[in-house]
């Protein structure tokens, strides 16, 4: 039998029209690969097969959501700072002074349970990527966490794998974790999630776009070796189901090598800053395929690409397997010919391995009108000969059917009003340390502290406080702010505030730094989107955001949808993680959580209005694991006011620290202000002591003013139409807080033991 | 004249522009060093900087120590005359290279640690640390997953006989080092190996403090007095 003879060629696929191919093994539908066989005119070669289906994919053409985040752009506000929008590897935005930052937010979910490790580890990787292809360099990273139960036996099995694989390859990557968050729910057993997210910095001029202008330019793969991990990732792991054969997938779970991608970044700087590339896509979900598609679809259209030119680990794979493989660490270039030895120098001296795979093609008008011409051959013969814009741009849509779930309204009326509540001051203690040490409230240090916060040394806040902030530039004063929040309870509740609510959190995080909030990413993590029930969610709380970001001016400029985050039939809460991004222009002005030793005396003031408001709250799920009633009242304009307020306070100097309001209410608010200055408070919580700790009415912040500063404090509140309230001072070594029916204290020893030792006792000591 | 020092870049450094702007919030000029090159430009000192070199693959530092750039460094620091500071990585490069004695290990806890740490300067009298008092205690950040200290029983006993111990972690070994030891140095006193990362504290802004600019105002000091550097014989 000769080599040829043992794949399947574009000839072959022509003269033999019926042989039955494995596009249901591959994730396609009849209709899919039916529409497929039209697009060529005959049945698709294997490898022709490969691209199709990793690129319709749902992890890579949004077809069940594309239909609801087209209002993303349709409602977007107007907003000069925004360079780049939606659709290329991650939106732009200007942030002064010629330079212009860039940021996004991706899942790992399905990888991070199976292989948490390697899966979180290169979770990170692609993030970084994709923000490296922009033209910029990565200046920092945060992840938004996810898990079952503490004490579950899987937790205890993935949280540690998770955190090992974003130290690991984060602290190698020499990138500062400036934040993030960590949550626990029994809805995320068996179903983590793993959201990174990556900010970075460029000049306006060294924007990059994925595109493969020119015919005669070359494409260069850069980078590692091709190897046979990860392959069908895209299409197998992220797109489908969790069943109980999830752990006989591990194969699809990708490898990481962050000392390759540390090299990759430091290498792709420098052919920026030498303009040695016309166009670049890195390689990250469907590999090869992706790339190559996606070039050509941003160019000419036109594109040759030889496949035995690209480097393999192992000399085994198929054309097939080379198209999905998901190694990591490599990229995408197309180059000048005038330039090419330039190149291959940088690359040389980074010891990156660079090979000119193909070229950039002309397209007749006839072609050029089908989507383009992408011709790849393998041992001589041709493999793959197809419009690449089919596959990158016209996969298939879906309106998906949404209905609201029947068991909604059960829901909404089972009110937490009808709770048990504190009946006397040593109950209240009890349940303020017990919220205080609950795993998703407590202090995340157990995770963090294996997170490198300082490398690159332009760290101004980072974990525990709202937001993490980086100064841009060495030379500059400017920074950029950063929170994501989610909130499964809110938003099971109710899909539409529950989004909008996390967004005001973040928007509000970002504030309280004294950064004025000015874009939004996002990281859509539901369930099927072939259950009626989660498609309703997706619709409303895509319409919540979208609305939201109208109303307060926050552009969206990219994000990622994951889908299929579910055991069987039980979807996790809808968890929309939203992170927005906002500047400072002098990040010594930033304002931080802690009350400090030096402003004892200071006047204690809580902004916004406090409503009896405990649906979907921390109290109602930690005192008595409930879930029900409404969620907190979203008021987008009271969240813009306490901006404002918090913005020109910072300006001015007024304030000593801020503090959000959000999980557990003004009772961890207090508690982890003064734990993170080491120093007390005493306030007053007046005649509802309950109400007042543990509601988490939004649009709150809990500020210490500056000695003298009071008056002209409450004065800005009142301009800005936020109501303030004076409830106390800073200062002693406890919380102490007193209501008309007695007072309660906790000396800051007993405090800090209850917030610190739950990880530690959980996961093991240091 | 602006005393120059130098900071090699191996493949896998990442602290190298702090420490450059450490060099620079000194007041001395920075000089790239690359990692491939056996030339020392000429420098008045250098620092090894923080990262995972050649990704740290075989053992930390163990293939930095073959750099070509080592050729020049390993005898200039031997001698005593070249004032050479590793930091974590670096201190990890001058064990694998034998300028110091010793070896970093897996902290204790299994886990990298990333945490503001109080340290207590032993030796006030290496090209490093002459800017402090010895007994002072200073706050810097510790980051580092293989930072435990340890050496053989007589080569413990030698450091700590001969004061050459420079820092230790105070309270408790945060990766269970021997003798709660953070840093070392050379017979010379020329040569120091520091987990910790004094360039990351040197700017209230961004660090736990700016304890760790006496580091680099130290050598600054050094070379600007003229002092033979090579005190000891050896």
């Amino acid at each position: 039998m000769s080599e040829a003879s043992r794949f399947d060629t574009v000839a072959k696929a022509e003269s033999t029209p019926d042989t039955p191919q494995p596009y249901a093994e591959l994730g396609m539908k009849d209709d899919e690969y039916a529409r497929v066989r039209e697009i060529l005119g005959r049945r698709p070669t294997s490898a022709e097969l490969a691209i199709y289906s990793v690129m319709w994919s749902e992890h890579c053409s949004y077809k069940s959501s594309k239909t609801h985040l087209r209002q993303f752009g349709e409602k977007a506000p107007e907003n000069d700072a925004l360079l780049v929008g939606m659709g290329e590897n991650a939106g732009v935005v200007d942030v002064g002074d010629g330079y212009a930052v860039t940021f996004k937010i991706e899942s790992h979910n399905h990888p991070s349970y199976v292989e948490p490790h390697q899966g979180a580890a290169t979770g990170v990787g692609g993030i970084v990527r994709d923000i490296l292809t922009m033209g910029a360099r990565p200046i920092a990273v945060m992840d938004a966490l996810r898990f079952g139960p503490a004490d579950a036996p899987d937790t205890r099995r993935v949280l540690p794998g998770v955190v090992s694989g974003i130290s690991f390859y984060g602290n190698c990557l020499g990138l500062p974790n400036i934040g993030g968050e960590l949550g626990f729910d029994s809805g995320y057993s068996g179903n983590p999630l793993v959201n990174a997210l990556c900010v970075g910095v460029m000049k306006h001029e060294d924007i990059k776009l994925a595109q493969a202008p020119g015919p005669g330019n070359h494409v260069v793969l850069f980078g590692s070796t091709t190897g046979p991990d990860g392959i069908g990732g895209a299409s197998v792991l992220a797109s489908a189901t969790f069943d109980d054969e999830s752990h006989a997938k591990r194969p699809s779970v990708q490898v990481g090598d962050p000392f390759m991608e540390k090299l990759l970044i430091e290498c792709s700087l420098e052919l920026f800053a030498q303009d040695l590339v016309v166009g670049i896509q890195d390689l990250g979900a469907a590999g090869v395929s992706c790339a190559t598609t996606e070039l050509a679809a941003g160019g000419t259209g036109g594109m040759r690409v030889d496949l035995d030119r690209v480097p393999l680990r192992d000399p085994r794979l198929t054309p097939e397997e080379i198209l999905m493989s998901e190694s990591q660490e490599r990229m995408m270039a197309i180059v000048e010919p005038a330039k090419l030895d330039d190149f291959l120098a940088v690359c040389a001296k980074w010891d990156i391995l660079a090979s000119v795979i193909g070229e950039v093609t002309d397209v007749t008008e006839e072609e050029a009108r089908r989507g383009g011409r992408l011709v790849m051959t393998w041992r001589g013969e041709t493999v793959v000969d197809m419009p690449p814009r089919t596959a990158s741009d016209e996969g298939p849509v879906y309106e998906r059917p949404f209905a609201r779930p029947d068991d909604q309204d059960v829901l909404l009326g089972d009110d937490p009003a009808a709770l048990a509540r504190p009946a006397t001051d040593a109950e209240l203690r009890e349940q303020v340390l017990r919220v205080l040490s609950a795993p998703g409230v407590c202090d995340p240090g157990w995770v963090t502290s294996q997170y490198d916060r300082y490398v690159l040394g332009n760290t101004v806040l980072a974990v525990p406080h709202d937001s993490g902030m980086v100064r841009i530039t060495d030379s500059s004063d400017r920074g950029v702010a950063l929170a994501t929040d989610g909130n499964g309870r809110y938003t099971r509740l109710d899909p539409y505030a529950g989004t909008q609510l996390a967004y005001a959190e973040a928007y509000r995080n970002v504030a309280t730094t004294g950064a004025r909030p000015l874009a939004v990413t996002n990281c859509l993590n539901f369930g099927s989107p072939e259950d009626p029930a989660v498609m309703w969610q997706f619709a409303e709380s895509t319409k919540g955001l979208a609305d939201a970001c109208q109303a307060l001016g926050t552009p969206v400029t990219g994000g990622n949808v994951s889908f299929y985050n579910q055991t069987g039939s039980t979807a996790i809460n809808p968890t929309p993680v939203i992170g927005v991004l906002g500047v400072i222009d002098d990040v010594h002005d930033r304002l931080t959580s802690a009350f400090s030793h030096d402003d004892a005396g200071a006047t204690i003031f809580l902004l916004g209005e406090t409503r009896e408001e405990l649906g979907g709250s921390a109290w109602a799920d930690i005192v008595h694991g409930h879930l029900g009633g409404r969620p907190p009242k979203v008021d987008l304009a009271a969240e813009a006011a306490l901006g404002r307020v918090l913005a020109d306070s910072a300006d001015h100097g007024v304030l000593a620290s801020a503090h959000d309001l959000s999980d557990g209410g003004l009772a961890v608010a207090l508690a982890e202000s003064c734990l993170r200055g080491g120093v007390g408070c005493e306030v007053d919580l007046g005649s509802d002591a309950f109400t007042a700790l543990f509601s988490e009415s939004a649009a709150r912040v809990v500020v210490s003013v500056r000695p003298d500063a009071e008056a002209a404090f409450a004065e800005l509140c009142e301009r800005h139409g936020v109501p303030v309230a004076a409830i106390g001072t800073v200062g002693g070594t406890a919380l102490s807080m007193a209501h008309s029916g007695g007072r309660i204290a906790i000396d800051l020893t007993e405090l800090r033991t209850a917030y610190e030792s739950t990880l530690p006792a959980v996961f093991g000591g240091e | 004249m602006t005393a120059r020092v130098g900071v090699v870049t191996f493949p896998g450094s990442l602290d190298d522009r702090d420490a450059a702007r450490a060099v620079r919030v000194a007041g001395a000029e920075p000089v790239s060093l690359w990692h491939g090159d056996a030339d020392l430009k000429g420098v008045d000192a250098v620092v090894l900087p923080g990262g995972f070199s050649y990704g740290d693959y075989l053992r930390c530092g163990a293939i930095a120590r073959f750099a070509p750039i080592m050729t020049e460094l390993v005898p200039a620091a031997r001698s005593g005359l070249l004032p050479v500071l590793g930091i974590c990585n670096g201190f990890q490069i001058l064990c694998e290279s034998h300028l110091l004695p010793g070896a970093l290990t897996r902290n204790s806890s299994r886990h990298f640690v990333c945490r503001d740490q109080l340290l207590r300067v032993e030796a006030a009298d290496t090209a490093w640390t002459g800017s402090y008092s010895s007994g002072q205690e200073i706050l810097i950040p510790l980051k580092s997953g293989e930072g435990s200290y340890v050496a053989g029983g007589e080569t413990l006993a030698e450091l700590e006989r001969e004061g050459r111990v420079v820092a230790r972690y105070v309270d408790s070994s945060p990766n269970g080092s021997q003798n709660d030891i953070a840093g070392i140095t050379n017979e010379h006193r020329n040569v120091v190996g520091l987990m910790p990362h004094p360039e990351h504290a040197v700017e209230a802004l961004t660090g736990p403090s700016v304890d760790g600019l006496g580091f680099f105002t130290s050598v600054l000091a050094r070379l600007a007095d003229g002092a033979p550097l090579a005190a000891a014989t050896g």
